[in-house]
């Protein structure tokens, strides 16, 4: 395991807030960069360089928004939106203009580590390109390079769109994908709003991996959001 | 290239078509007699119709006793007659109310021209009709040619009879279809022979009178006419909407004018005659002259102007002191081409001496064509105005005659021995002068007849005698008689001409007064009080302003009458029909008018806005300029208080904003400011909970315990504020393509750990459809009905979620084995702060009534249901999407 401990910034206006979250971790976990304004966010993320970025939607001086425009100008670290229950759509614009994650506040503490870690490890697939490791969980392997699935050691025929959304999911594993993002990626930029082929398509891939469809272990739904692949740890 | 249709008749038409869809359609069975057949036909074609499966009833019958007619309404639905007790005996009369309520889509009701009892809401059935037609519901009725209003002088030189129940042509004009019910006199009389039209008691009665074949053959030439005519119409309308350019000059304008006599109704009905054969535009007019007028006059003159307003006429008041000067310039601004008038009824002699109207029309009316109308020999004298005049002798103008013809002889006499017959006769002449100047005609013919006898008398030779020497005094005599008269002529005229301008500036200056105070005020009451205040004192009446609420329509008095009569239950009953009509009833109308006030509405562009309701002193009539003052008063109301309603609106609207703004900003502050600490409290009791560090197991139950407390209360905040913006309306809904199964299992996700230990099995059909769902919101709808069921049940049991697609909509249902419902709590449950009598009050109460708030957001249900022998069912229906998305495309 990584015994180097992660520099994470907290951008939030409530001290109780990044308290919490600061004391979720000991010590020699992490190094906890705080800021209480987007101004200040800026520029503790240019002067620590922080392995991700946690960021309030709801900072007092600027728009959270424009503040993750700003910091994607420059730098591919991952942020992870917190926000209240509610704001759907910030949550998705912010996705849209370069985040990478959301969390909504009141959070589970180990739920925010998890996401955290995940956006650590997608941080360094980007770094590396290394995509070919296959990806396992439960009794579902999902061999992206080889384009196969197994379910029980069991081959899954998949049609290519639900390949290639499964893909999708599996490179941003951990990490949710909005809806714009799977669709424009999987049918193309025209087909950005036809938010029904992602309905049927999720339907089909669950019921051909999930064990009980309408409890799923794998393809977790973001109500007005989009789709996550869940991962173990 | 064919000529385009006129755009305004395109209108007009579109207008008569669109109102026939919302109108109901006039079908008319037109006859020339009774006994003709128009009510067998009428039923007979109401069978029909019924056959062809509409909705007919019959609202007033007037069989007459036959047999074949009753046989005839048999099988067709009757809407019972009202009964109105009156003077002892009981009046059966067509009950309106009821026709109303029962809304058919074909109601006969025979004899278009009957006169309702008095106490019913119109004085005539064709108003009971008018509102029928009004409401959508289509009527077919029976009319008598003898009826029509601009028949009835023609009806009455034929038959000798006046016929008094007489319509507006108007009201036939409307309808769609006009049937004419013929048989000839031959056949008719024989009918009544046969005693099919009348009991055999009246049989000779009848042929005696009305039904001799002379009239008949009279009377049925104007049916044939009449419906000629209808059917004329019809063509026309059509031609004009396809653009077939009009064969006649439609140019052509006609004026009628209305004096204050007996002919002027006749008059109005000829001219009426004239402009519908020519199909011409028309006007009436009356001039208000310097001469004094009657009250009976007075009332002449606006029953004539009333019906030429009825025959559609466009009526004006015109003042001035020349008549014929008046109706010409009026005559020229409206580019009329045919001025029609009444032949003259005074004696030749006062035509030669004061001149007559028709003489300087037909001099002065330059290329305007007079159509000079003969009087209709009624039997009774034509009715001289002096003689109702009411007449109250002034006698100081007599007795100034006296005395200055007195005075005059007394100095004539002083100065006698130096002045010569020349000489008094001009003393006198200044005397009669000066009682030409003060006192009217009379007294001043009086004043120079007893000049003339005096200086007679008294100073000419041979003196003391009333014989004359000298011829030239006859000179002297006819010139003191002309100058006085002249003199007091002139004086008379400049008099009245003064009253009348004080009258009208006094008037202008009231309208004046009204519309500037009106236009400074800024609240209705103000207003209204104000107006109100203003007609009292202008009219000399009582008076009180309705205004009708913005809100719930109904009519409030601003400030009362003086005596409060508007308060009386029938009298609001009759402002409230005038409010929702837009049209005036009451005394001085047709509508109504046992009431005691006289009710007009205020009407603004955007509909009726309030009632203006008069009463009228005892024995006071409603005059011509009078109304045309009260409706101005009126109209000006209306647009003052309608401008108050749009600021009020405007004002509203915007404190509704400001009010929206300030509570979503509430909303958002208390949930931003209760939900962050606890955010903090429950993610701080989390990390307690899990510290390896903490191993006293007291310490760890009281982190577990604030932990899970923290969590509830999390929930309880959440519903609150959930709740509150679906009352507020603030949450707007966002319907998406949504998958149930998708929904649920997100939910279920959520609920994971509330659930622990109930077995939950969702069991969904695989085919179900899509829907068009707020997924957020649907999502929130099942985590409450997991969390519901946690709540409910006892560890073990099961949770079972089951869907099925139903014609319209899909169900989904929620099933667990807890404790049953109480009988009557399936509805009570989803009520705000209700809880089930089984718990022990855990929940906030406010999950089932977000749930039943959201799904009726989504034009769902929900409800719950007892399973026997144990569990609760939870139902919720959606509907089914229009349509179903369109299938992916794999490419």
């Amino acid at each position: 395991m990584n015994t180097e401990p992660i520099r994470l910034l907290i951008i939030e206006d409530e001290a109780p807030i990044r308290r919490l979250i600061k004391a979720s971790y000991g010590p020699t976990e992490a190094h906890v960069f705080e800021a209480d304004t987007a101004e200040e966010g800026l520029r503790a993320t240019a002067r620590h360089n922080p392995e991700v970025i946690l960021l309030d939607l709801g900072l007092p001086d600027q728009d959270g928004q424009e503040v993750c425009r700003q910091i994607r100008e420059w730098s591919q670290t991952p942020i992870i939106v917190l926000s209240a229950r509610g704001q759907e759509r910030d949550k998705v614009a912010a996705l849209d203009n370069g985040a990478d994650d959301y969390i909504t506040k009141p959070f589970n503490v180990g739920e925010l580590q998890a996401r955290i870690r995940a956006a650590l490890r997608h941080g360094a697939r980007l770094k590396t390109q290394a995509a070919d490791v296959p990806f396992e969980r439960g009794n579902i392997r999902i061999d992206v390079g080889g384009r196969l699935v197994f379910k029980g050691g069991v081959e899954v025929h998949l049609t290519p769109n639900e390949f290639k959304l499964l893909a999708l999911l599996v490179r941003h594993a951990g990490m949710v994908l909005t809806h714009r993002q799977l669709l424009e990626e999987v049918w193309g930029p025209a087909y950005a709003d036809e938010l029904h082929y992602l309905r049927v398509y999720m339907g089909q891939l669950r019921h051909k991996l999930e064990d009980d469809p309408a409890r799923p272990q794998l393809i977790r739904t973001e109500s007005g959001v989009g789709y996550r692949l869940l991962v173990d740890g | 290239m064919s000529q385009r249709p006129d755009p305004d008749a395109l209108l007009a038409k579109l207008a008569t078509e669109g109102g026939a869809t919302e109108r109901g359609c006039l079908k008319v069975y037109l006859g020339m007699a009774a006994g003709v057949g128009k009510t067998y036909t009428m039923l007979s074609d109401g069978q029909e119709a019924k056959r062809r499966g509409e909705d007919v009833v019959v609202g007033f019958l007037q069989a007459h006793g036959r047999r074949e007619t009753e046989d005839l309404a048999e099988g067709l639905e009757r809407i019972p007659l009202k009964e109105i007790p009156y003077q002892g005996i009981t009046l059966e009369e067509f009950d309106l109310d009821a026709a109303l309520a029962r809304k058919p889509g074909l109601v006969l009701v025979d004899e278009l021209a009957h006169t309702n009892a008095p106490g019913s809401r119109h004085r005539r059935r064709w108003q009971d009709v008018q509102e029928l037609l009004s409401a959508g519901i289509n009527v077919a009725t029976t009319v008598n040619i003898q009826h029509f209003e601009s028949l009835n002088d023609v009806v009455a030189q034929i038959t000798g009879i006046i016929v008094t129940e007489t319509l507006p042509d108007s009201v036939i004009q409307e309808a769609q279809d006009v049937e004419l019910i013929d048989l000839t006199p031959d056949e008719l009389i024989h009918r009544i022979k046969e005693g099919k039209v009348y009991i055999p008691q009246k049989v000779d009665q009848a042929l005696d009178g009305f039904f001799k074949k002379r009239n008949l053959v009279a009377l049925r030439e104007l049916a044939l006419r009449r419906t000629a005519e209808a059917v004329d119409q019809q063509v026309r309308t059509f031609r004009a909407a396809e653009g077939v350019k009009e064969s006649w000059h439609t140019s052509e304008r006609l004026l009628v004018c209305i004096a204050p006599n007996k002919l002027s109704t006749h008059v109005v009905r000829a001219a009426h005659n004239m402009a519908n054969a020519l199909h011409e535009e028309w006007y009436a007019v009356t001039v208000e002259s310097t001469r004094q007028v009657s009250e009976a006059e007075a009332k002449v003159v606006y029953e004539a102007l009333r019906l030429a307003e009825q025959l559609g006429a466009k009526t004006s008041i015109l003042s001035g002191a020349g008549i014929a000067d008046e109706i010409v310039r009026f005559a020229q601004a409206h580019n009329i081409t045919t001025i029609v008038v009444a032949k003259p009824v005074q004696p030749r002699w006062k035509e030669i001496l004061f001149g007559s109207v028709v003489d300087s029309l037909v001099r002065h009316s330059g290329d305007i064509n007079i159509h000079v109308i003969r009087g209709v020999d009624d039997g009774a004298p034509p009715a001289n105005p002096l003689a109702v005049r009411n007449k109250t002798i002034d006698w100081r103008g007599w007795g100034l005659s006296v005395v200055t013809v007195a005075l005059a002889t007394v100095a004539c006499g002083l100065l006698d021995p130096w002045v010569k017959e020349a000489g008094k006769s001009m003393i006198y002449l200044l005397a009669v002068a000066t009682v030409g100047f003060s006192a009217g005609m009379a007294e001043s013919a009086f004043a120079s007849l007893l000049a003339i006898l005096c200086l007679n008398y008294f100073f000419t030779a041979p003196r003391g005698t009333f014989q004359v020497a000298n011829p030239q005094y006859y000179v002297v005599f006819t010139v003191l008689a002309a100058v006085s008269l002249s003199i007091s002529a002139l004086a008379t005229r400049t008099r009245e001409e003064g009253r009348q301008s004080a009258l009208r500036a006094r008037r202008t200056a009231a309208l004046y007064e009204l519309s500037r105070k009106l236009a400074a005020t800024r609240s209705r009451r103000e207003i209204a009080e104000f107006a109100a205040e203003q007609v009292r004192n202008v009219f000399e009446c009582d008076a009180a302003v309705l205004i009708k609420s913005r809100k719930t329509g109904e009519l409030f008095s601003a400030p009362g009458s003086r005596s409060g009569f508007e308060n009386d239950d029938k009298e609001i009953a009759v402002a409230n029909w005038v409010a929702d009509r837009g049209t005036r009833a009451g005394r001085f109308t047709d509508t109504l008018p046992g009431s005691s006030g006289l009710y007009l509405p205020l009407n603004a562009e955007k509909g009726c806005v309030g009632v203006l309701a008069v009463l009228l002193g005892e024995g006071r009539a409603l005059d011509g300029a009078w109304e045309h003052l009260l409706q101005t008063y009126a109209n000006q109301l209306a647009v003052a208080i309608e401008r108050t309603n749009l600021a009020k609106n405007s004002t509203e609207t915007h404190l509704e904003v400001e009010r929206e703004k300030l509570r979503s900003a509430l909303l958002s502050t208390v949930s931003h400011d209760l939900r962050t600490p606890l955010a903090v409290i429950a993610g701080s009791a989390d990390q307690l909970r899990s510290s390896t560090t903490l191993t006293d197991p007291h310490d760890r139950e009281l982190a577990e315990a604030v932990a899970t407390e923290a969590e509830r209360l999390e929930r309880q905040v959440r519903n609150l504020l959930d709740m509150t913006r679906l009352e507020s309306g603030s949450i707007e809904l966002r319907p998406e393509w949504q998958s149930i199964e998708e929904l649920i299992g997100g939910a279920l996700l959520r609920c994971e750990p509330v659930l622990a230990g109930r077995s939950v099995k969702v069991s969904l059909p695989q085919n179900l459809p899509l829907l068009r769902l707020d997924g957020e919101l649907m999502e929130h709808v099942f985590i409450n009905l997991f969390e519901n069921a946690a709540r409910h049940t006892p560890e073990g049991a099961y949770v079972h979620v089951t869907g099925d697609q139903k014609s319209g909509d899909v169900e989904i249902l929620f099933e667990n084995n807890g404790p049953c419902l109480i009988k009557g709590e399936e509805e009570m449950i989803f009520r705000k702060f209700a809880r089930s009598a089984s718990t022990k009050g855990r929940g906030s109460g406010l999950g089932l009534a977000i749930c039943r708030s959201i799904v009726e957001a989504h034009g769902g249900a929900i409800w719950a249901q007892s399973i026997q022998p144990q569990g609760v069912r939870f139902v919720i229906s959606l509907p089914l999407p229009d349509k179903a998305p369109e299938a992916p495309v794999e490419h």
